[in-house]
């Protein structure tokens, strides 16, 4: 055990710094978070500097354009550009997180040739079609279906939650190719060209008034066939790896965005009057702010330890659902806190009274998403109980969850 | 960036519950409660015969030479075993007290009493020595037979007997200045916050087992998510509480930056963890496990009696919430 950096990690570490140094001014100002195709010039071509400075697809093999580096170099890629408020990774999550790695573990050298390079640098905006209006928790009831046709996939269904898909170029999309089969045992995954014919997308306002996700309406859209990724009826387990990646470290930024702002909200406690002194006078404002302190930087260990695992090749998925559930009842936590602390310069988003840093009541709604998407908390329970610790599923449910 | 056991660190935990496995089943632990001091000298010694009190001494001391994740590691193990006795203090009193790295003594430790109040002694029967740390101040030994002092008929954990001591405490002999008992009382709450991860984890390990084989309304409990939650729940936790211990005891261990705030927020975790696991410990057992027969209570009280051994987890809260927002 060593917390500290090896000498090759501490020398990925400072270059990365010194190139962040060097070209974080060089940025032009982040776009309105309502204009999507503002943002997925920002996004992408923030994707294009990092190819380019050799810092895309950090744990991506070097023979499909990553560098090959270490799940430890890339922890320390996210710490760093969260340390110095670099751009997130934006309209490039599925891509880079999901499609991409799926591609690597389960696509074919064409597929791989075709798509992992445009994802690398900026090129191709990917979307996640897997969600159904009928298929949330209970993903593999999806009823999208697929007809063989020749060398296509007809493809009809109802798809939702599907972030940028109006910005998107391809989507990942899970379909059902033998309604016959267990649920399980029917469903295909495939590369659908976002211009095909027979897309409706629809935004879908979130309760933040603004959103990244939509509904996809799917008309006879034509799929070639050679867009399927693994076998035909196999895309369940094929879409299992990327949960598992989804689960892993796609939080880590978040969670040291978080730490940050038990900092703020504690600056805030200072700053905002109470009574005749500060909301920090209140002895219960300071114990919560520090239990949360505590949960968040143990989380941070738990993420590190979860790191450490994947470097020695361990499972690592049972570890992204216990993050993900530990995560989210801590942010409910702080969003708790922070509302109780704000009081009413909360009744605005986008911090009225000026009290800087993140926009606390922003947060705390959206913190509500993290106990719903990639899996409730509720599904990342039942995983934990059957996988990790053993305990059998409810009697009658198909298994689920992902 | 390493965080997590290597092969040594995790044979030498397998060695040690394999040992206490053995030493200290159910039927030990029964039986300990009518010890003085619900001490088994026979099992000290075999815990120092493992290398357990001398762990972090220097190899040139006779000890093992070894760090503060060893340390956790083997304290975990001695939570899990429900080991009882004065082990945090003993272990920390290796080197300064003699034959404490041995296993020869038993050293108990307590902060010092406010004036004209009265305070109550852990093991005080049991002790050879007993050392007062003040949190802001040094670490002083004392001859616990000067002490004045009546047990408690009723103490929370059976093998945690309580002595109440009256009058002020006799004036013993300083180990070592300022701010030695700080130090102490700090150090002690990191092996606390190990023993209750232990402790945590023996408990859901135990009702997840009873989860699996008990049968109501037809199908074994551990299939209801009502049950299946609550013990993801608790393991949850403690996971999340090991990994902040581990990280207080390798940020020790490196002299590496934010040691207060590892060891704070690692003490205040594991002690919130270990509640909710043994908590539901108790609870998933259902009438069973609010009987005296059944191991569950026994977690449940060490667990809750260790929040109240050296640096206390609210203590640590405040000293969290000072530096907030400050950096």
């Amino acid at each position: 055990m060593r917390l500290a950096l090896t000498p090759e990690e501490r020398r990925f570490r400072d270059g990365l710094r010194a190139w962040l140094e060097a070209t974080l001014p060089t940025l032009p100002p982040p776009p309105p978070a309502d204009d999507w195709p503002a943002r997925r010039a920002y996004d992408t071509s923030w994707q294009r500097l990092l190819y380019e400075a050799g810092y895309a697809g950090i744990t991506w093999p070097r023979q499909h354009g990553g560098r090959g580096g270490t799940p430890t170099e890339e922890l320390i890629f996210l710490e760093e550009t969260e340390r110095a408020a670099a751009p997130y990774v934006g309209c490039n999550f599925v891509g880079t997180l999901h499609a991409g790695p799926t591609l690597i573990a389960a696509g074919s050298p064409e597929q791989q040739a075709r798509h992992l390079p445009g994802i690398l640098k900026g090129e191709h905006v990917w979307c996640q079609g897997f969600s159904e209006p009928e298929a949330g928790s209970d993903l593999a009831s999806l009823r999208t279906k697929a007809v063989l046709e020749d060398d296509h996939y007809v493809v009809s269904g109802h798809k939702i939650w599907t972030s940028h898909a109006h910005v998107a170029d391809f989507c990942e999309l899970l379909v059902r190719t033998d309604p016959e089969a267990p649920a399980h045992r029917g469903i295909t995954w495939l590369i659908m060209p976002m211009d095909s014919p027979g897309i409706e997308v629809r935004p879908i306002r979130t309760l933040l008034g603004v959103g990244e996700f939509n509904e996809m309406f799917l008309d006879g859209v034509r799929v070639p066939v050679a867009n399927r990724v693994g076998a035909e009826n196999d895309g369940w387990r094929v879409a299992m790896v990327t949960f598992s990646f989804e689960r892993g470290t796609a939080f880590v930024s978040e969670l040291l965005g978080a730490r940050r702002m038990v900092g703020e909200l504690a600056r805030a406690a200072r700053r905002l009057p109470r009574g005749p002194g500060s909301a920090w006078d209140d002895a219960a404002v300071r114990r919560q702010l520090a239990e949360v302190a505590a949960e968040l930087d143990a989380l941070w260990a738990f993420t590190r330890r979860n790191v450490s695992r994947a470097s020695r090749g361990l499972d690592v998925a049972l570890g992204g659902s216990a993050f993900k559930l530990a995560y989210h009842q801590a942010r409910e936590r702080m969003a708790a806190v922070a509302t109780d602390l704000l009081g009413r310069a909360g009744l605005a988003m986008g911090d009225p009274l000026g009290l800087g840093g993140a926009d606390h009541v922003e947060e705390g709604l959206y913190t509500l998403s993290l106990g719903i998407a990639a899996g409730t908390s509720e599904i990342q329970r039942n995983i934990v109980g059957e996988r990790g610790l053993g305990l059998p599923k409810e009697p009658g449910a198909r298994g689920g969850g992902g | 960036m390493d965080l997590e056991l290597s092969p040594e660190q995790e044979e030498m935990a397998r060695a040690l519950r394999q040992r206490l496995g053995q030493a200290f089943g159910p039927e030990a632990r029964r039986s300990a409660a009518g010890l003085p001091g619900a001490l088994d000298r026979g099992l000290w010694a075999a815990l120092a015969d493992a290398g357990t009190f001398c762990l972090r001494l220097p190899e040139s001391e006779g000890g093992a030479g070894l760090g503060w994740v060893e340390a956790v590691v083997a304290f975990e193990e001695l939570g899990r075993a429900a080991v009882p006795g004065p082990l945090a203090a003993t272990f920390l009193a290796a080197g300064l007290v003699e034959g404490a790295d041995a296993g020869r003594v038993a050293v108990g430790a307590c902060g010092p009493l406010a004036p004209g109040q009265p305070g109550l002694v852990e093991h005080l029967e049991a002790l050879d020595h007993l050392l007062v740390a003040d949190p802001s101040g040094s670490l002083v030994r004392l001859d616990p037979a000067r002490l004045s002092a009546r047990p408690l008929p009723r103490p929370l954990d059976p093998l945690t007997p309580v002595h109440l001591v009256e009058g002020p405490l006799p004036s013993g002999e300083e180990l070592a200045g300022p701010p030695a008992g700080e130090t102490f009382w700090r150090q002690g709450a990191l092996l606390c916050a190990a023993l209750q991860v232990g402790l945590g984890a023996a408990a859901v390990e135990m009702a997840v087992g009873h989860a699996k084989s008990r049968v109501q309304f037809g199908r074994v409990i551990g299939s209801f998510q009502a049950v299946k939650h609550q013990l993801a729940e608790a393991w949850v936790a403690l996971e999340v509480a090991r990994s902040a211990v581990w990280a207080a005891a390798a940020t020790l261990d490196e002299d590496g930056p934010g040691q207060d705030r590892a060891l704070a927020g690692a003490r205040l975790v594991a002690s919130r963890a270990a509640r909710v696991a043994t908590r539901t410990c108790v609870h998933v057992h259902g009438g069973l496990g609010y009987t005296w027969e059944l191991d569950a209570h026994l977690y449940l009280k060490r667990a809750q009696a260790l929040d109240w051994q050296f640096w206390p987890p609210h203590a640590a809260a405040d000293a969290l919430e000072a530096g907030l927002g400050r950096a």
